[in-house]
Formats: structure tokens, sequence, C-alpha cells
């Protein structure tokens, strides 16, 4: 017995030959790491068809009038694109690539608690990202609703907006799977010694987030079921020619989808708060604050969503407290700002591609938060709602937030996850070629918001042609800022400098094991008698 | 044509430009005072400069201290933004009122003199209020030169209102997203001096008289006005609903109940298509996007767009 484990202990999980050969070892695998990497490859293949619609949507915008296509397919172009980027890309994204790969990792373990589930998890986004794809090919033309779904429209478009429907509410099983899964390894299998307070902040983060995925999942759910319901067997929920509520539709879509923001960002402020102490070679300032911050963001956060419908004519009381609530929320994300930028004082910093994403993080982050400050003053929402300044908003929050941590922990733990390393000069100049076009991309959308233009506009009014050909013109360099990043990493997965097992100096367990791991992480289960980021 | 940046343009703009201002000064400085400070640290304690970091776990007073001056400063960012919101919410009794009505895609207002528009006029320095409904799905009214916004929910009563402070013609859009033609459901506020508004307000005799000497123009004026081109085209090519190129007079495959039969268009059945949109449905369209026309056009109205039909069908 003590020989095979020997076996297992020695090969790679890259290289480890189980039940099953090629394809099947990977799709039937039950290993958290390997499971990993299924997300990752299929994220990486839904954001290329995402990307690339979008970045026909600013082609079409770079003159009013038809420019590549018509007004439906347009419309279809965004919902398609919002839907794969939140549903399938940035909401489960880092928890399931980077959870799935270093939580059990970080936190000393040899998988998650429930593998069998955890593959499940994966088999399920599967078949969910299959429904949402097949609206675009069967039935009556690809959905046209926006990635809300709002009601009444939802219900009177005559294309084929059930699938993404179904396609979404099976996504959320997969969430709430993973999400427990998560929650029940956090509690039950961390290494001996391993206090709350001595565990790294990224498995801090994907605590919080499990239980917003546990807790708030099921109400998109249900909502997303009363829209089968209502337009397969005609019950009034809804839609006021059956007697139903609009309003009340949009209530039960927030509910779900603020929340979501943040099972977007937390993870990534988790990546973050790894990436930051491991280049400055320095503990992590004020470890508990960020710790308390990251519970607070996902307590206040469900309680803010009425933010998205200011202008739906709610009472004065509910928008006034909503607007207050809205501005609290920011409060944690503040500190955690303050306390990564503090822990760069007297550091030893060195500047190295991972690194160089978290500071271009910190800065884009910034914009999109301060940005919300905006939005969530009465006044100035009631002007700016709807308009392309939201969408540079979300886009800085979400793309800038989630989508630059998730290339950062790509660059960071890249050597760790395939044992080579990329080549650090064109991963720097992709970096720095996709940072400038995605300013130039998104800043001028503040400035269309705020003379007026609004969102989800295939056509405007000749007032607003200067500021949009240059977004679309930075939509360009960005594409290619993309292409050098992402050909580069998946040149190097083969061709790559062979890495060496803590090529960053990092402290938390991962780094302790060899690159990439062994089948079972640990030859044996460590003790921890430290804090994560001990730099003594 | 319009521009944004008339600080009179309505009662409102003060008051939403000063919150924005307020929070745009507040961020500003944050945004650049931490940029700076990071790139500064970057520079200052890189590994060459500084071999040795210096560890320090924390500080409860600067912890203390950047929680609660965040919080002041939005406290105050709350504060102007709720009090540029406040009067948005209340209306003058005296208002001059109109209705509004959004379907997709156009709009339509409706003055307690019976008069009927697709633009949006309105007296200087006179407080208007708007009525709002929408009629199919969510709309909203949108004119950014006076900072207002409200969304049009079927079946609930909302309003806005204002006090145009400047004459001029503003853009007026559509900013919720309702379907195919949501971009163009656009048209423009006019502000007029008192005396011309009342001119402009008393003269209830059709402009169509004026140009009654060409076939069908009166029609076309009514198809225009009503937004039926949204939907239907002039010129053959297939939009939301079926051109009218040829339409009248030709054999026209229907469902009616279920049921697949053949008719010829006449008068009667184009009548019938206004008013009961989906009792016949054309083969290869949609029932449901086409709501009535009963309430909005009188049977002469429809003889005078029968007239315009028949001269596509030349
Ligand atoms: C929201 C889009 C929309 C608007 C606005 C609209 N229609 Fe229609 N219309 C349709 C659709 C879709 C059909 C085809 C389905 C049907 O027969 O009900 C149709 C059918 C018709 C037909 C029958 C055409 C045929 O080929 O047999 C007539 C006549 C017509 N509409 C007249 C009008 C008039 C007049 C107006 C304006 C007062 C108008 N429509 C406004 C969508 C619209
Ligand atoms: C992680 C990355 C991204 C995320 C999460 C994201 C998310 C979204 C979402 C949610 C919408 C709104 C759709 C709707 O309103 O229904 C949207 C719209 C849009 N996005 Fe992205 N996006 C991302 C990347 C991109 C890229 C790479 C581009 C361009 C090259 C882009 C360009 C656009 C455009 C043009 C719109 C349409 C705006 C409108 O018409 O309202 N996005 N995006
Ligand atoms: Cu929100
Ligand atoms: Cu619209």
């Amino acid at each position: 017995m003590s020989e095979t484990v020997l076996q297992h202990n020695q090969v790679s999980y890259l290289e480890y030959q189980g039940r099953f050969k090629g394809l099947f070892a990977w799709i039937f695998s039950t290993d958290h790491k390997r499971i990993g990497l299924l997300y990752l490859y299929s994220m990486l293949v839904l954001f290329s068809v995402a990307a690339t619609l979008g970045l026909l949507m600013k082609i079409e915008l770079i003159a009013p009038g038809k420019t590549i296509m018509d007004a439906q397919t347009y419309n279809s172009f965004f919902t398609l694109h919002g839907i794969t980027m939140i549903f399938l890309i940035v909401v489960p994204g880092l928890p399931a690539v980077f959870g799935n790969f270093f939580l059990p990792i970080m936190i000393g373990a040899k998988d998650v608690a429930f593998p069998k589930l955890n593959l499940l998890s994966w088999w399920i986004y599967i078949l969910g990202a299959l429904v949402v794809l097949s609206s675009q090919f069967i039935g009556d033309g690809p959905p046209d609703t926006g990635w809300t779904f709002y009601a009444p429209y939802s219900f009177r478009t005559g294309t084929n907006m059930l699938p993404a429907v179904t396609g979404a509410f099976i996504l959320g099983f997969s969430s709430i799977a993973t999400g427990l899964n998560f929650i029940v390894t956090i509690h039950r299998m961390r290494a001996p010694g391993m206090a709350w307070m001595k565990m790294p902040l990224f498995p801090w983060a994907l605590y919080g987030t499990a239980w917003i995925q546990v807790l708030a999942t099921p109400i998109v759910g249900v909502t997303l079921l009363m829209i089968v319901l209502e337009r397969t067997l005609q019950i009034g929920f809804f839609d006021p020619a059956l007697g139903g509520d609009p309003i009340l539709y949009q209530h039960l879509f927030w509910i779900y989808s603020h929340p979501a923001v943040y099972i977007m960002i937390l993870p990534a402020m988790g990546v973050i708060s790894e990436i930051i102490p491991t280049f400055a070679r320095k503990t992590i300032f004020g470890y508990k604050a960020i710790v308390v911050s990251t519970l607070a963001i996902a307590f206040v956060g469900y309680f803010v969503w009425g933010h998205h419908m200011f202008t739906s004519g709610m009472s004065g009381t509910a928008l006034y407290t909503f607007s207050i609530l809205t501005f609290l929320v920011a409060i944690p994300s503040a500190i955690k700002i303050f306390n990564w930028v503090a822990t760069l004082h007297k550091a030893s910093i060195d500047i190295q591609t991972p690194f160089l994403w978290a500071l271009c993080f910190l800065f884009v982050f910034m914009i999109g938060g301060l940005s919300g400050m905006v939005l969530g003053a009465l006044s100035a929402n009631v002007h700016l709602h709807d308009t392309a300044f939201v969408v540079a908003h979300f886009h800085f929050i979400v793309f800038g937030g989630t989508g630059f941590a998730f290339f950062g922990a790509l660059h960071y733990w890249y050597p760790k996850m395939f044992g080579r390393m990329y080549d650090k000069g064109w991963a720097n100049i992709g970096l720095a070629i996709f940072f400038t076009g995605f300013n130039t991309l998104y800043l001028p959308m503040f400035y269309l918001g705020m003379i007026g233009m609004p969102r989800r506009y295939y056509d405007y009014v000749e007032e607003f042609h200067g500021p949009n050909i240059v977004s679309s013109f930075g939509a360009m360099l960005m594409i290619a800022g993309l292409i050098i990043i992402i050909t580069n990493l998946i040149r190097s997965a083969r061709k790559g400098e062979i890495a060496e097992a803590d090529p960053w100096k990092g402290k938390t367990l991962e780094w302790s094991i060899a690159s990439p791991p062994t089948l079972e992480n640990f030859d044996e289960i460590p003790v921890v008698t430290k804090q994560p980021y001990d730099y003594e | 044509m319009f521009s944004q940046k008339i600080p009179d343009a309505s009662n409102f703009v003060k008051g939403v430009d000063t919150s924005f201002m307020v929070i745009l000064g507040i961020i500003f400085f944050f945004l650049i005072a931490i940029t700076a400070t990071m790139i500064y640290f970057v520079f200052r304690y890189r590994k060459s400069k500084n071999p040795k970091a210096t560890q320090i776990h924390g500080s409860v007073s600067l912890e203390i201290t950047w929680t609660i001056i965040p919080t002041i400063l939005v406290m105050v960012m709350f504060y102007y933004g709720w009090i540029g919101y406040k009067p948005m919410k209340e209306a003058p009794e005296d208002a001059f009122t109109i209705k509004s009505i959004g379907r997709m895609w156009n709009w339509q207002f409706q003055y307690e003199n019976g008069k009927q528009t697709d633009t949006l006029y309105v007296p200087l320095d006179r407080a208007v209020k708007l009525d709002l409904k929408a009629l199919d799905v969510i709309h909203s009214l949108y004119i950014p030169a006076f900072r207002l916004k409200q969304d049009l929910v079927p079946g609930k009563k909302q309003m806005m209102w204002f006090i145009p402070g400047r004459v001029g013609e503003y853009d007026l859009f559509c900013t919720e997203y309702c379907g195919l033609q949501h971009s163009s459901m656009h048209t423009s506020v006019v502000v007029m001096p008192q005396d011309k508004f009342d001119k402009w307000y008393i003269d209830t005799t059709r402009v169509a008289t004026l140009i009654t000497d060409k076939p069908g123009a009166l029609g076309h004026l009514i198809v225009k006005k009503n937004g039926c081109l949204a939907c239907h085209s002039l010129d053959g090519s297939k939009l939301v609903g079926p051109s009218w190129k040829g339409l009248f007079g030709k054999t026209e495959v229907v469902i009616t109940q279920g049921k697949k039969r053949e008719l010829i268009v006449d008068s009667a059945y184009i009548h019938n298509s206004i008013h009961n949109p989906n009792s016949d449905i054309v083969k290869g369209f949609k029932r449901g996007l086409m709501l009535s026309y009963k309430d909005d056009l009188t049977d002469e109205d429809i003889d005078e767009i029968i007239k315009f039909m028949k001269t596509l069908s030349e």
C-alpha cells in the first residue's frame, strides 16, 4: 500500500494516470486541480467569444447609423455578451478556477470536502453553458432582452429567450454546489494549527463569497423559474397584461444580482491580498481589518439592491435608505485599498508581472468604486442611470476588478499550476497595451454618459460621435493586448522555462509544495504555526 | 442643437450639477492621492533601493482614522445627492399637465385641449408636469439637458415635472431598453416663450389641411405621428411588421384562430387590422406586437391612412 501512495505522490497531477485515459482522464477526474483547469479552459473559450462580441459592438458604434450589423443583431449581441460575461465568466470565475485549484492547497488539504460534487458542478456548468448557447441556434432567433431579462419586454419579444433563462437557472445549481463545497472544506479540512485567524486571505474571501452563493443564488433561481412559468403557462407574476407587476421582477432580480457583484469582487480582493505581500516581502498590513471588511461587504451587500431602481418609481423612504446603504458598503472596500497601499510602505518590492497586474487592479478598481459614489447619490443617479456612464462604471468594477484580478492570479499562480514560466517580457508588453486600451475604451464612456448618451443604443445622435470613435479605437487596442497576453500563456504551458517550486518567494502553503503539485498535494499534511504572511 | 452645458435649462440642473461636482471633487482627490502614494511607494521601496522590508502588522489608530474619514465623506455625498433629488418628487399643484405616452417605439404628448404631438412643446418659466403612461413595455423618458429621467411602467402611474428656464430645442431619449428600435425612440423638447406657446397651443386646426392637394399626404402625416413606421416600412423591407409597399389589393396569407387562410387586402381588412391587430396575424409575423389603435385613430383617420396606402400600391 505504501508503495502506491508513494507513486501517486511522485508524479504531478498533470501526468498522473488514473482509471481513464486521454480526455476522459480530465472530464471524469475528481481531482480539484484538474477541475480547476477544466473551468479555466471552458472559460477561456467563452471569454474569447464574448469579448469578440464586445469588439464587434464597439466597431458598430464607431459611427452613427448602421456600420457593420443591423439593430436586431446588435441587440442580441449585447444580450449574449452580457449573459456570458456575467453568468458564465465573472460570477463563477475566480472561485471555480483558482478557488478549486488553490483553496485546498492553501489550507493544507488534499482535496475539497466533496470531490464528486465538485466534478458534478463542472458538468452542470457545461450543461448550463450549452443551454445558454443553444438559444442562439434554435427557435425564433437569438434572445434580445439584455442580460437583465426585464419584464414585460422579456414576455413580449418574439425571440427565443427561454433557453437563455433556463441556462442561467441551471448555472445557479453549479454555483450553489461549489459554494457549499467550499464552506464545508474551510470548516472541516484546515490543516492542524491553522486557526481561522491564521488562514490566508484568499480562502477568507472564498468563504465570504461561498455564503453569498449559497444564500442569494436560490432567489435568482426562483425568479428565473417564474419567468419560465409565466412564458409557458401564462401565469401572471410580472407581466401587467396578465395582472403581474414588472417592478416586482426588478426587485427579485436585483436582490440576487447585486450580491452577485460581490460574488465577483470578493475573490478578486482575495487574490490581490495574496499578490501584494508576496512581492512586497512584507506581511499584509491590517490582516484583521481586511477579514472584517470582507465579511462586512458580504453582509451589507445584501441590502443595497434598490440602487438599480432609483428611477423606477419607489417610495421616498426606500430611495433614501438604499442610497445611504450604498454609500456605506463602499467603506469596507476603501479600507481594503488603504491597507493594500499601506502594505507597500517600507516594503522591499520585487516588481514582477503579477505585481504589475495588482497595481493596475488598484487603479481601475478605484475608478470603478469611486464612480459608483456618483451613481449612489440620488440626484446624480437620475441623470446618469441607464446611460453609458453606468456601462463604464460596471466595466471598471467587473472587468477592471474581477477581470484584472483573474489575469493577475493567472500570472501569479501559473508557475505553480503548469510547472513552467511564461515569457515575462511579452507578459509585460501585453499588459501595457491592454491597460492602455482598457482606459481608452471605457473612460470616454463616462463622458458620453455625462452628456446624455443612453445605454443599449445601436444608433446615436451626431453629438456623441467623437468620444465613441476614441472608445472604439480603445477596444481594438485592448483586444490586441489580450491576444498577446493569452497567446503567451498558451504557448508557455508547453514551451516555457521550467519553474521552481517557489519562484516568487511566497510564504503561503502552495509555495511549499512541488510545481506542478502532485496528485495529493502534500506528502504529509503540514502543521501550521505561523501567520500566513510571515516574512520575519 | 442642444447643449448640456446650459446651467438654467431646467430648475433641476443646478442641484444635480452641484452634487455631481462635490462628489467629483472628493473622488478626484482620493484617486490622485492614493495613486500618487502607491507609485511613490513602489519607487521608494523597490528591492534595489530597500533590500530589507520592515515588518509592520497594522495600526489600530490608522484603521480607525481611515474608517471614520470616509464615513463622514460619504455622508456628505449622500446629503448633496438627497437635497438635489428631493424637489423632483414634489410637483406644484398648478403645473401645466401634459399626458405623455410611450409605446414601441414613439412618444406621444396629449394636451388638455386635445392637441396631440410627437414633439414635446412646453412654455418657458412655467411648471410643467408630465403624466406618464407606457402602453406596452417599460420605457424611460430622459431629457439630458434638464437632468431628468423617469421610467414609464405599464400599469403604473408615474409623473415627472420641471420648469424650463431657457428657450430652445433639447433632445429627449428613451433610456430603458425596449426592443428593436429602442435607440430611435428619440424626439425633442421645444421650449417657447409663453406668448408664442399660447399661439401654438390655441391653434388646433390641422396642419394637414394645408397639404391635402397631394393624395395620401394627410394619411402619411397620421402614420408618421402615430409611430406606425417604426414597424412598417414603405419600401418593401421587412421590419417588425409587414411592409406596406404594394399591400393594398394584394393576396395576403393570414392565421385566424390558428387556421391559415387567404384574403384580398381591402379597406375593411385594414380597418380591422388597426382596430384588432391580433384577430388576423400575417403569416411569418408575431402576434402581440402591434397594439390596437382603436382609441387613437378615428374612422376618418383610418380612411386617410388607406388613401395613403393606396398610393403605395400604384
Ligand atoms: C410595434 C410595432 C408595430 C407598430 C407600432 C404598428 N404595427 Fe401594424 N403590425 C405589426 C405587426 C407585427 C403586424 C403583423 C402581425 C399582425 O398581423 O398582427 C402588423 C400588421 C399590420 C397590418 C396588416 C398588414 C398586412 O400585411 O396584412 C396593418 C394594416 C397595420 N399593421 C397597420 C398599422 C398602423 C396603421 C399602425 C400605426 C397606427 C401600425 N400598424 C403600427 C406591428 C406594428
Ligand atoms: C470581463 C469582461 C467583461 C464583462 C464582465 C462585461 C460585461 C458586460 C455587460 C454585463 C454588459 C451589459 C449587457 C446588457 O446591458 O445587457 C456589457 C455590455 C457591453 N460590453 Fe462588456 N463586458 C466585458 C468585456 C467587454 C469587452 C472585452 C468589450 C469590448 C471589446 C465590451 C464591450 C461592451 C459593449 C460595447 C457593451 C454594450 C453596451 C450597451 O449597448 O449597453 N465588454 N458588458
Ligand atoms: Cu448593484
Ligand atoms: Cu427604449
